[in-house]
């Protein structure tokens, strides 16, 4: 994973509550044994036409003036349903960077920073503000600060906003959570020898 | 089980056992799983990834694999194999049996007589058992916390952690009281329980949060009633649902393939005991629900917490006073082509999928069969009927309830997730209306343009004879 210090970028808004981890990305693209390719079928569904290839044109994402938008704000409850990781890399290949909402469903939450893909949890307030602002001024850009978990919004107003310690560090080092776990090899063989194995699956 | 004195919940209990390293300021816990379940679609790009590196898995003897979501459902050939079309289920379904071999781990391929869906085969296996932590890359992996076991869905990258060191990082959720009291009526089950409860605290309600139900409702429920109602927990964000194991349980258990056996079974029966939650221990939150109030329930929107009873009226967007809810549920209504204030009993449908990992067990089909005996289905419907696994479906079979679906005119299929997923080949054709047992009623779900009204087995057997959405308890009267 690459380190993710800092995040500049426009802002575009999806305005929709509980958009659940299937819109982002349809099941029928789950049969890939690699990350590649999932970017073009981020919001597949809404994206495309009736086709599934040419692009839907009041789909906002489509629209030229949101093209480079790196921070998508979302509605309520983003990532909900299926704990399919193809989710965040299917938003990472569109080249979104950040995502902000006023929460994330758990599996999303946890799936998305393990890849670099920063949900940033504001209050309903800032959200509104956020919709409108995206609506009225797609040039209109915000910058985010890992280390200080502070996003900055258009008018310069500074929010903090929540971020697990042990995830910030792993942003912001660029590691990822396996080499912690493997590094806990001694921890592990005396949990399993103080505790039996429950089933042997091999057996 | 009090420790120093502290009553505690059933899931602290289990948590609490599974502590490879508390959690702290600067990390979370590291929880020890004591299976791990893999299938096809979320472990390629984990299985990659231990590779890189050089890893072995560190138990494959705590490991198990099955194919499910990308395998077709369609009959079987005359060489008795099930053909898949799809080059990429195929070649996912390759990498997915050349994983499993190089690194030891026991799996059941397409069509094998133990295959199915991976949250079906783990309690018929016996393999998931009270206290246990378990993990799988699949949301509906809190269908197994059923058994009083911690079982929830990981991503893909967690399977690797899972696969390479058998530990996860996880911050302790919080915990919620689901209380059903009393005692449910003819016609209505633990489905129509699940989405009483989704519809009461909506789809992000129990996010942060592992649930436990209890009360005489979830009590008088057999194993297979309490599965359905765990699996659907993540409906309403708890990426975990459970319920104590009692009698009900132990029963279940006894005798399956992996359980233990004679003084292991005292053992191990003795030591479930102790789980259940403690008089008096406090839930981070509490709610509760009326069983005997409950009649059956059926979904209207696009996602799991849209759901009424079945005689109830669609909402109308202009009463909700949160501006996102209102756009929400107008865009709902928009797809699934319903207005506001009408009734869904007698909408015509298309299509009627009994099966998935929420009610594809054999009580499940016992109920459908029961009740399409004598009866056919509507001649403008197609109904499916998709067993969650080769054993429930040979189980069928020797009840000769498939002869029942057959004669019904329903189309009797091999196990996997088919429908639910809509991966594999079965799905809806754009702007169809189907009545599912399964668990999402998102936007596409079923297949592109397709639109889904979840309810129980029994609703959806009721429903494919009338043609459109009926409310069983009307049926069953008139067969008495
Ligand atoms: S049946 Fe449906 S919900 Fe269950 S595991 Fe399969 S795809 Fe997932």
């Amino acid at each position: 994973m690459d380190k993710l210090r800092h995040i500049e970028g426009s802002i575009v808004a999806i305005p929709v509550n509980d958009i659940d981890t299937d819109q982002i990305i349809p099941a029928r693209f789950l049969k890939v044994t690699d990350k590649e390719g999932l970017g073009k079928a981020a919001f597949c569904d809404w994206r495309y036409l009736e086709d599934g290839e040419t692009p839907n044109p009041e789909f906002i994402l489509n629209q030229p003036e949101y093209r480079g938008a790196s921070v998508l704000i979302a509605g309520n409850n983003f990532g909900c349903g299926s704990s399919r990781e193809h989710a965040p890399w299917a938003l990472l290949g569109a080249g979104f960077k950040a995502v902000i909402s006023t929460d994330f469903a758990d599996i999303f939450r946890n799936n998305s920073l393990k890849n670099g893909l920063l949900p940033i949890i504001v209050d309903e307030e800032t959200q509104r503000q956020l919709f409108s602002l995206a609506e009225e001024d797609p040039s209109a850009s915000v910058s985010v600060d890992v280390e200080t978990q502070t996003l900055t919004l258009p008018d310069g107003r500074a929010l903090g906003f929540p971020l697990d310690g042990f995830a910030k560090y792993c942003l912001l080092n660029g590691v990822d959570q396996l080499g912690y776990l493997l590094a806990l090899d001694d921890e592990v063989l005396a949990f399993e020898s103080a505790n039996p194995p429950r089933v042997a699956t091999t057996a | 089980m009090t420790q120093n004195g502290k009553r505690r919940t059933l899931f602290e209990k289990v948590w609490n056992a599974h502590i490879v390293r508390e959690q702290s300021d600067d990390a979370p816990a590291v929880l020890y799983v004591d299976l791990h379940l893999v299938h096809e679609v979320t472990s390629p790009q984990a299985f990659s990834m231990i590779r890189e590196r050089g890893l072995k898995v560190r138990r494959p003897d705590q490991t198990i694999g099955t194919m499910d979501h990308s395998t077709p459902t369609t009959p079987r050939n005359e060489l008795g194999i099930i053909p898949v079309a799809d080059a990429m289920a195929a070649k996912q379904l390759d990498t997915f049996t050349k994983n499993c071999a190089d690194f030891g781990i026991p799996m059941y391929a397409l069509g094998d007589e133990h295959q199915g869906i991976v949250h079906v085969i783990g309690p018929e296996k016996g393999l998931t058992q009270p206290g246990m932590t378990i993990v799988c890359g699949d949301s509906h992996t809190s269908t197994h916390g059923a058994f009083g076991a911690l079982a929830f869905g990981i991503g893909t990258s967690e399977v690797g952690h899972v696969l390479a060191t058998q530990t996860l990082l996880q911050n302790r959720p919080r915990t919620m009281a689901v209380n059903v009291e009393g005692r449910l009526g003819e016609g209505v089950t633990a489905k129509d329980i699940i989405l009483a409860v989704i519809a009461r605290i909506g789809i992000g309600g129990g996010t942060g949060h592992v649930f436990e139900y209890r009360g005489e409702a979830i009590r008088s429920l057999s194993m297979e009633g309490r599965m359905t109602v765990c699996n659907m927990s993540i409906e309403g964000g708890a990426r975990a649902g459970m319920v104590a194991p009692d009698e009900t349980t132990f029963e279940y258990i006894q005798g399956r393939e992996h359980a233990p056996q004679g003084a292991d079974w005292e053992a191990a029966v003795a030591s479930w005991r102790e789980l259940p939650t403690d008089d008096g221990a406090e839930f981070d939150q509490e709610i509760t629900l009326r069983a005997d109030e409950l009649i059956p329930m059926i979904t209207y929107g696009t996602n799991p917490g849209m759901g009424m009873p079945i005689n109830a009226a669609v909402p109308a967007p202009e009463d909700e006073r949160d501006v996102n809810k209102r756009i929400a549920l107008e865009k709902a209504l928009s797809y699934m082509d319903l207005r506001p204030g009408q009734h869904l009993l007698g909408q015509a449908i298309d299509v009627v999928f009994i099966g998935s990992c929420t009610n594809s067990r054999i009580t499940d089909l016992r109920q459908a069969a029961q009740f399409m005996q004598g009866r056919k289905v509507a001649d403008s419907v197609r109904m499916m009927v998709v067993p969650g696994s080769q054993q429930v479906k040979k189980q069928a079979e020797s009840e000769g309830l498939h002869e029942i679906f057959r004669a019904a005119g329903a189309e009797w299929r091999e196990a996997g997730c088919s429908m639910c997923i809509a991966m594999n080949g079965d799905q809806l054709e754009p702007g169809q209306y189907a009545v599912s047992t399964s668990n999402r009623n998102f936007e596409g779900r079923q297949g592109k343009g397709g639109r889904t009204f979840l309810a129980s087995p029994l609703t959806a057997a009721a429903s494919a004879v009338a043609g459109s959405v009926t409310d069983p308890r009307a049926m069953l009267a008139s067969s008495l």
